[in-house]
């Protein structure tokens, strides 16, 4: 089988990799890169777990080729903090308990961000609509929701420190 | 575990189009992914050679001329058809079944080409689209040719597309005044696949008599299936309670739904006497509202 070489940036880095072409991009950000923020949960697209951002957009990595994402820019939830200071949606997170067991958690920040990205006003069913692709198998939608909402209405500023 | 293949990757539309020619029988294509990966993975799908056309920014567009329509090229994601302005002002019903047809990071990822050529027949696109009297323009090395998106279903999974060939654009005739097209689906969550789904057109005359409708049921059978026996219903004919139930047992009785985990054979057809009842109402009211 023959390996293909990969450039790729993530969280502003560059990388070259040496994969096989069916590697998912799940599998080339927490295997080859060790960045392990990312989860695999379903593998069948359907609990957004995996979800980064490719050029500023949500997807699922276990649904993307890594060679598919050659050129673009992909984004982590460890590329979210800078210099150690967590961004506000993260301490939003943090505060309204948004988590139970964790595991939903990188998914659904990197859903959050490019959500509020888009629509930095979003109303309660926005919030909603924008993680449904987002599953809480603790079903802790609810802090989740609320720290969205939170982070929205301004509640967290940007640490510039 | 996905099996291992050959990856090409392709510069132009000219450099794919060889590149079926040259592997015939041995290639799928992938575009965004977001269906064929999962049965990929699952091992339905094995194949030598993964053609991956999702670079292929030359077939990403949309374009409407009022005499031409609209043209969608393949590798359009369906984030950028639910966003588009244009798309919003001339067929506002592929908005909303955008929005609802899976999670935003499907929607952003996934494309309108990758959507029709797998050939689920409990889409939300393929049912609308040959609503909307669209077409599918397929083009192989030895030339082009554009057809109904009706006939482009051939079996489950299975559609009229050649061995050497890529589908390259969808087009839908330019919007008609007195004519507007609705779409629902029935499922337990939102941006699930249809249970059963339901798109009417119809197009009306100045005194509100239907001229011209369509029925397209997603779900109902192997491809989706145009319940004629329902629009023919509703032709030359004046709005009203009874007329609906009658389209609606046609079109029920059309269909050949299965049984499966998610509904009945019956409920299925339950649901599509209320969705045809519900959408031809929707649409019929809409093409007069609207002029």
């Amino acid at each position: 089988m023959e390996k293909h070489l990969l450039k790729l940036k993530v969280n502003g880095q560059e990388y070259e990799l040496y994969i096989n072409p069916k590697t998912l991009l799940v599998e080339a950000i927490r295997d080859h890169l060790g960045l392990t923020g990312t989860k695999r949960g379903c593998e069948t697209v359907s609990c957004g777990a995996c979800t980064v951002m490719v050029d500023d957009m949500a997807v699922k990595s276990c649904a993307v080729l890594a060679m598919q994402v050659e050129g673009r820019h992909v984004k982590t939830v460890e590329g979210l903090e800078e210099n150690g200071k967590l961004t506000p949606i993260q301490k939003a997170f943090l505060d309204h308990g948004a988590y139970q067991c964790g595991f939903c958690t990188s998914g659904m920040i990197m859903m959050a961000q490019t959500l509020l990205n888009e629509n930095p006003h979003p109303t309660e069913g926005e919030i909603r609509e924008g993680i449904e692709g987002n599953i809480c198998r603790c079903t802790g939608y609810n802090s989740i929701v609320r720290a969205i909402d939170a982070t929205a209405k301004g509640n967290y500023k940007e640490d510039k420190s | 575990m996905i099996h291992d293949f050959t990856y090409l990757k392709p510069g132009t539309l000219r450099e794919a189009l060889s590149m079926l020619a040259d592997h015939k029988d041995e290639y799928k294509i992938i575009c965004g992914g977001q269906s064929l990966l999962i049965v990929m993975r699952q091992g339905l799908v094995v194949t030598d050679y993964l053609i991956d056309i999702k670079g292929l920014n030359e077939l990403s567009y949309i374009t409407y001329d009022e005499r031409e329509g609209l043209r969608i090229g393949a590798t359009t994601t369906h984030r950028t058809v639910e966003t588009s302005e244009l798309i919003k002002q001339k067929y506002p019903v592929l908005v909303a079944i955008e929005k609802r047809l899976a999670s935003i990071q499907v929607r952003n990822w996934g494309t309108i080409a990758g959507n029709l050529a797998h050939g689920d027949s409990s889409g939300d696109l393929a049912p609308t689209l040959i609503a909307l009297d669209g077409k599918i323009k397929l083009s192989s090395a030895r030339g082009s040719r554009t057809i109904p998106l009706e006939e482009f279903y051939t079996g489950l999974f299975e559609t009229a597309l050649n061995k050497d060939e890529l589908v390259v654009e969808v087009q839908v005739p330019p919007a008609r005044l007195l004519t507007a097209t609705a779409y629902k689906k029935f499922n337990l969550i939102e941006s699930d696949q249809a249970v059963i789904g339901v798109a009417a057109t119809v197009a009306a005359d100045r005194n509100s008599t239907c001229r011209d409708a369509r029925i397209v049921l997603s779900n109902a059978g192997v491809t989706p299936i145009r319940a004629k026996s329902g629009e023919k219903v509703l032709i030359g004919k004046k709005l009203s309670d009874a007329l609906l139930t009658e389209a609606a047992e046609a079109a029920a009785n059309e269909a050949d739904p299965v049984s499966d985990i998610h509904a009945s054979e019956e409920y299925r057809r339950h649901l599509i006497r209320v969705l045809t009842k519900r959408m031809v109402r929707q649409a019929w009211e809409e093409a007069i509202r609207l002029g």
